[in-house]
């Protein structure tokens, strides 16, 4: 099983929700992060003051897939995410150890 | 019969009451009297909360309510004081610099009689019109100390400062007997002009804030951290309730709902939106885009700009004063701050001090009999001289304002220190001193 975190851009978040939806991925969870890579941040300037603002409003997107699905969803976001342009963001995959669903207490693939 | 005319007839032109003969009509003039209470009301709308949210929106997050306390702390301070001593120190007998005590507490000043402020407004609402504008003098230099002086240290030093500066200057310029009131005083020392408040308010409050904001010190922090503003929604809300407001404290300083009124409703209304333009499409050209904050200290600075001419000059003379406004204090918020490292957390001397030092002037230049015959020679002839009359205004505001507020700084600071903890302020004074926040999720 593998644990995908996906950082994108805010306005590709439906985008990329369909496209998983699409590649046979149910359920995933969404947080609104901030943060900066190679794109930077911008300038803003109040009267006199300008400031340089680091930290730019991304979306952070955590799925966690057995591991057959795994290349289909890392590829579902990196198509639906891009733009092209600097700031599109990342996708990190990690080893998944266990799951749990609350709910049954089924363990494993069957409760990805 | 034709005396009774008389009294009708002066009513409805706002002009003064037969002398020496009784009158049916003793009371005020029920027409000007209600724009006398409605227009008090929005000045105390432009505080409560015009004011408290074009401040609060301009501070850090964990600041916003201090700025809210402090407007609302100084409401109330100054409301007590007034009605204890402060109306009377201002407008009661007295000499050329100060009231006398006979109107404590509010004695003989009562809804039905007229005369104390003028013909046919109720001298009870005179006292609350000034009372509005008493309060929000000292709420403005709040901008300059922002998100770093104490609460306490706050309403102890406005105390003072009521004192030693404001209820002098609203005598000295609007009293009937006081130095600086040209319109109503003919043995005036300097006859100058301030229609709402140039001197009185902008320049006292202004001039005050730098110095307060010099010995108070930066905040924690500044030139190294940024500090932008945390909502400039709720600043560009409190700048359109300020923009009404004003209505009350330029047009309603006819006193009356005449001509004068009108005409200051006018030129309120052609500088503040001239200002505001003008002073985005200097951001627009000098430094890549025009910005809310553009908009909304442009506006802000036509509106005090014109405060002092707004009964004094033609609609024509308010667009190039909007234009001023809207250059000047921009020059000296983007630029003359910067070089000389000050802070002046939220601009109020920028604005206020450099906009009402500017009035001042600009109401000197382009006074004009036609927009007020107290200029004239049917009033009190004023236009002669009057620049250097009002230039010699300005030079008295500037060092008494200065050295008064130096001395209580200095006081307030050895008695009971004028800020709080580092740790205090990084915390942010909404939990420090007020025990909560203003965003709780």
């Amino acid at each position: 099983m593998k644990l995908i975190i996906a950082i994108i851009k805010p306005f590709k978040l439906e985008e990329v929700k369909e496209a998983l939806a699409a590649a046979g991925i149910e359920g995933m969870t969404v947080t609104e992060v901030k943060g900066f890579g190679r794109q930077k941040g911008h300038t803003e300037i109040y009267r006199g003051s300008e400031y340089t603002v680091d930290f730019l409003p991304k979306v952070k997107l955590e799925v966690a897939v057995s591991d057959e699905v795994a290349a289909k969803a890392i590829d579902a976001i990196g198509k639906s995410a891009r733009t092209g342009k600097i700031g599109d963001g990342k996708i990190f995959v990690l080893p998944l150890e266990e799951v749990v669903r609350i709910r049954t207490d089924e363990r494993g693939e069957k409760a990805v | 019969m034709e005396q009774r005319i008389a009294d009708l007839e002066a009513y409805v032109n706002n002009g003064a009451r037969t002398p020496d003969v009784a009158s049916k009509i003793p009371g005020p003039g029920p027409g000007h009297n209600a724009w006398q209470m409605v227009s008090t009301a929005l000045v105390i709308f432009m505080t409560l909360p015009g004011l408290a949210l074009f401040y609060g929106g301009l501070v850090r997050r964990k600041n916003v309510l201090s700025v809210l306390a402090q407007c609302m702390g100084i409401a109330g301070l100054v409301t007590i004081l007034w009605w204890a001593v402060g109306y009377s120190l201002s407008f009661s007998g007295g000499n050329a610099i100060i009231g006398d005590t006979a109107a404590k507490f509010l004695t003989g000043v009562e809804g039905g009689k007229t005369g104390a402020g003028y013909h046919w407004i109720s001298d009870l609402m005179w006292s609350m019109f000034q009372l509005s504008f008493a309060i929000i003098t000292p709420a403005l230099i709040v901008g300059a100390i922002a998100e770093r002086m104490k609460f306490l240290a706050v309403l102890v030093f406005v105390a003072l400062w009521m004192f030693l500066v404001y209820f002098p200057f609203a005598h000295m310029v609007w009293a009937t007997n006081g130095l600086m009131c040209g319109p109503l005083n003919k043995d005036a020392a300097i006859k100058a002009i301030d229609f709402a408040g140039g001197t009185v308010v902008h320049m006292t409050s202004g001039w005050s804030a730098l110095v307060l904001c010099l010995i108070l010190g930066k905040r924690v922090g500044f030139g190294k951290e940024s500090m932008p503003p945390h909502s400039m929604v709720l600043c560009m809300v409190g700048t359109g309730m300020l923009w009404v407001g004003w209505y009350g404290f330029n047009a309603g300083s006819a006193l009356g709902a005449d001509g004068i009124a009108a005409n200051a409703f006018a030129t309120t209304t052609l500088a503040a939106a001239t200002a505001g333009f003008t002073w985005a499409v200097c951001e627009w050209v000098l430094r890549g885009k025009p910005s809310v904050l553009g908009f909304c200290s442009g506006i802000v600075a036509g509106l005090v700009v014109i405060t002092p001419g707004a009964g004094f000059v033609l609609p024509t003379s308010a667009v190039i004063i909007g234009i001023f406004a809207g250059v000047i204090p921009f020059l000296a918020c983007a630029y003359l701050k910067k070089a000389f490292g000050y802070d002046d957390s939220l601009d109020t001397f920028g604005v206020h001090g450099v906009g009402g030092t500017l009035g001042a002037i600009l109401t000197g230049v382009f006074a004009d009999p036609a927009a007020n015959s107290v200029l004239g020679p049917d009033g009190m002839k004023l236009m002669d001289g009057l620049l250097a009359n009002q230039l010699k205004a300005v030079a008295l505001t500037i060092v008494w304002s200065v050295v008064a507020t130096t001395i209580i700084a200095y006081i307030v600071k050895a008695v009971i220190g004028l800020r709080p903890t580092e740790e205090a302020e990084r915390q942010g004074l909404d939990i420090s001193e007020h025990g909560e926040e203003g965003y709780v999720s």
